[in-house]
């Protein structure tokens, strides 16, 4: 079955999303390495290298997550890169285990972001000046969040939205409440989403405006949560049970991408062009293509974004993601399910948490683990996640032939 | 009106003789940049020349902020404006910030405003596209 060096999740585990009040970041990172170990079936003796991310919290969370876990001194990688942190831990430790070095990583991503407020924007309000003083790589005189366009998340999600719709055609603000509304419907099915109701079209198009097009319910929830992933190389998983070769998952890809040079991304943030990069070398690697993908979990952190995800990991023709959507394809009882988990808008982005829980989704459904929402046969999955400045993240997970 | 009690509000925006927004262009393959660069982010050459970015352009994207951090004042509209093939970000001004004013693909064009006036008197302009 397996090559020596393949590279394969071992363990996997994601924590209820949502508000934990009780519980620091520490508590919840420490949570989901135990989870992790528990259903890789090994220890933190086992474990060479650990990679953790937390953009929000005080530094060091490797460290101080050993303390709470194993402090067995292997080499602990403190990683840091937007909302793909948790992606670029996992990509770490596949990296140390892929170069020999080890034979068994640990990646962990855990965010606290329960109450937090707009996330993004930079503008603070600034004192008046006595005299103007110029500031920054543009030599303003104030902040330009606000007055030279928005630096806000949802802004700038709304702008790469609508700047597919200038493109194609198609789009208006009722296609992307639609997204929303499927996300929501989805995550009803899941119990570790942060909300689980349904929402009306009704209702997500009259909530509270954020950045037109996208209201409340189409941004990403801030929540609290945690995800970690034991990966393991080929060699070495044949030395373990069968239960543990039969229940691990293959990955057949894993991809990080920076945005290289386009005419606009020094005012809008090319998040097109470094994710159809990443999807080519992933479905290169992998010797897959999209047609051959169960289910998808891409970064929908506005439903304006998750319209562009469609295309740029073409999941359909190049400007035909409206009428993807509008076939059907993406409900998770659609030619190519995507965000059955709810996506970030429903299931919440606690964000170096999310590019591991969205790999732990595709697990479930690849090991037939998912329960009420489980994508009947589903063998083969694809996990996207995107980080502003920018950094992509796509990992293709394989059901065990064993 | 005189430049003695007027600055523009970024160093790319020039008032005289009228508004304008000025780009560093790399001599090598034409790429622009509205802040200095080492090198060309496209190419990696380091000559650099000012080039005028045209004060018409057609609305590329856009969206109506209505919730922004502490101090910024909502609702806005920023906007992703196509200046001859240069990408220029702003904010719509001189127009009801709703869908029924804005749209994708309306020309618009640059115009100024005040944003307010020191202790010395001297005033910060910025530039903002209205419809044209
Ligand atoms: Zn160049």
């Amino acid at each position: 079955m397996s090559r020596s060096d393949d590279i394969w999740i071992l363990g996997i585990h994601m924590t209820k999303f949502g508000k934990h009040p009780n519980l620091d970041v520490v508590d919840l990172g420490a949570q989901a390495i135990q989870g992790a170990l528990a259903d890789a079936g090994v220890t933190m003796a086992d474990i060479g290298i650990l990679a953790a991310g937390n953009l929000l919290g005080s530094g060091s969370i490797a460290q101080q997550l050993q303390k709470q876990v194993g402090q067995t001194g292997i080499p602990a990688y403190n990683v840091s890169n937007a909302c793909a942190t948790g992606a670029t831990a996992l990509r770490t430790a596949i990296m140390a285990v892929k170069a020999g070095e080890v034979d068994m990583g640990l990646a962990v991503g855990v965010e606290k972001l329960a109450g937090a407020g707009l996330l993004g924007a930079g503008g603070r309000a600034k004192a008046d000046e006595s005299e103007w003083a110029r500031n920054g790589r543009f030599g303003a005189v104030g902040p330009v969040d606000g007055r030279i366009g928005t630096e806000s998340m949802p802004g700038v999600f709304a702008q790469i939205g609508m700047e597919y719709g200038h493109k194609y055609g198609g789009t208006s603000f009722e296609l992307f409440a639609k997204i929303s509304e499927k996300n929501h419907g989805h995550s009803t099915l899941n119990p570790l989403a942060a909300y689980n109701k349904a929402m009306s079209l009704d209702q997500i198009m009259n909530d509270v405006m954020i950045a037109y097009p996208n209201t409340r319910p189409m941004c990403s929830a801030n929540c609290d949560g945690a995800a970690a992933a034991v990966v393991v190389n080929g060699e070495k998983l044949k030395t373990l049970s069968l239960e543990q070769q039969r229940r691990a998952v293959k990955v057949s890809a894993s991809i990080l991408t920076s945005d290289p040079w386009q005419e606009a991304c020094q005012v809008l943030p090319d998040v097109n062009t470094l994710t159809r990069n990443a999807a080519n070398q992933a479905y290169e690697q992998a010797g897959v293509g999209p047609n051959d993908l169960d289910l998808v979990e891409l970064h929908d952190c506005f439903a304006t974004a998750e319209l562009v995800h469609y295309d740029n990991l073409m999941l359909c023709e190049e400007g035909g993601a409206v009428d993807f959507f509008e076939s059907g394809a993406p409900y998770r009882d659609g030619r190519l399910p995507v965000n059955v988990s709810g996506g970030l808008q429903s299931k919440g982005h606690p964000i170096s948490a999310t590019g591991i829980a969205n790999i732990w989704e595709v697990c479930q459904h690849v090991r037939g683990e998912a329960g009420d929402r489980q994508i009947e046969g589903a063998k083969v999955g694809l996990a996207h996640v995107i980080g502003l400045a920018s950094a992509c993240g796509i990992h293709i997970l394989e059901r065990s032939a064993a | 009106m005189s430049t003695a009690t007027q600055i523009p509000f970024v160093e790319y925006l020039v008032l005289e003789p009228e508004p304008h927004l000025v780009a560093q262009e790399c001599t090598s393959c034409g790429a622009r940049y509205f802040d200095r660069r080492n090198a060309c982010a496209g190419c990696f050459a380091t000559d650099f020349t000012p080039v005028e970015i045209a004060t018409e352009g057609t609305l590329r994207a856009f969206s109506i902020v209505t919730f922004a951090a502490p101090g910024v004042a909502v609702p806005f509209v920023a906007a992703v404006i196509d200046c001859g093939g240069t990408s220029v970000r702003a904010n719509i001004i001189n127009c009801p910030p709703d869908p029924e004013h804005v749209s994708l693909g309306m020309k618009v064009r640059l115009a100024t405003t005040v944003v307010g006036t020191d202790a010395a008197g001297v005033e910060a302009v910025n530039y903002g596209f209205e419809p044209a």
